[in-house]
């Protein structure tokens, strides 16, 4: 028993790493091709940690819908939208690097200063599990606006992309 | 040393998304690798819910229904922001936010 909760814990690491290093890779890559693979990597990563935190139905709705959708409709977009060769532009360099690194790593100090004075209690007592069926018993009955606002948003923004979209190569919106 | 069932574990890989999302939006210089950074930051606020969900949360239907909630607001975000950007790439033959500056009145 005490095994399986190793190798549990060896792939909660590899997960970790696995998203650090795709987001790693989205951010500092020169091109944008490469960019989006290091998104699919990286969402893949918190695909595992959701099932870590216990949740099989998020981490099965992280692939499908992340790396699934949203990776191949950006592709698609860097594809389409191409500057030459897709490049992401220079990185960052000098002054510029540092004032970013700088900003970036007081905001994460700042958040984990907070998180350190703060003392999480769980709550006294929990009502239903994990399970699909009790998300779905919830997501239909009692957080019902939920649902339907996502279904609304959605549907606004497939009809709202199909419109923005529709013109011909040279722009024109007939 | 067991961390996988730790919150501020979760907490920080959560913080350490969103920063990274944050330093990807001031570096890149195209449309599209912001719209990428960005997924990293709605990411990050996905894994907090899911984490507060697993730990603290009384109810654990409720983290899980606000996750799939941001996940599908990702997804229309990308959909509308990626045919926007084509717009865009149509209009002006760039994709570089410094150049793209005039609105159309």
């Amino acid at each position: 028993m005490i095994l399986y909760r190793y190798i549990a814990e060896a792939l909660f690491y590899a997960f970790m790493i696995l998203t650090f290093m795709g987001a790693f890779m989205a951010v500092r890559s020169q091109l944008l091709m490469h960019a989006v693979i290091g998104l699919a990597i990286s969402l893949l990563g918190i695909a595992g940690l959701y099932f870590h935190l216990g949740s099989t139905f998020l981490a099965v709705m992280q692939v499908l819908i992340y790396v699934g959708a949203v990776c191949i409709m950006i592709a698609m977009g860097v594809m389409l939208g191409n500057t030459p060769r897709q490049l992401a532009e220079k990185n960052l360099k000098g002054r510029n690097l540092l004032l970013a690194i700088g900003s970036c790593t007081a905001v994460f100090l700042a958040l984990f200063a907070t998180l350190a004075r703060t003392g999480f209690t769980p709550a006294v007592e929990r009502i239903g599990d994990m399970s699909i069926q009790f998300v779905g018993e919830n997501l239909l009955l009692q957080y019902c606006l939920a649902f339907e606002l996502i279904s609304l948003i959605l549907l606004t923004a497939i009809i709202g992309s199909i419109i923005l979209a529709r013109g011909g190569r040279d722009g024109a919106v007939k | 040393m067991i961390i996988s069932d730790n919150l501020n574990t979760y907490l920080i890989i959560a913080a350490l998304l969103l920063v990274i999302g944050l330093y990807g939006m001031v570096q890149h210089r195209s449309l599209i690798g912001m719209l990428i950074s960005s997924e990293f930051i709605l990411n990050g606020a996905a894994l907090n819910f899911m984490a507060f969900n697993t730990f603290t949360a009384p109810n654990p239907a409720v983290g899980q229904i606000y996750a799939l909630f941001i996940m599908g607001l990702a997804a229309a975000e990308a959909a509308i922001a990626v045919s926007i950007i084509i717009v865009v790439y149509r209009r002006f033959r760039n994709e570089d936010p410094a150049i793209i500056q005039d609105m159309k009145y």
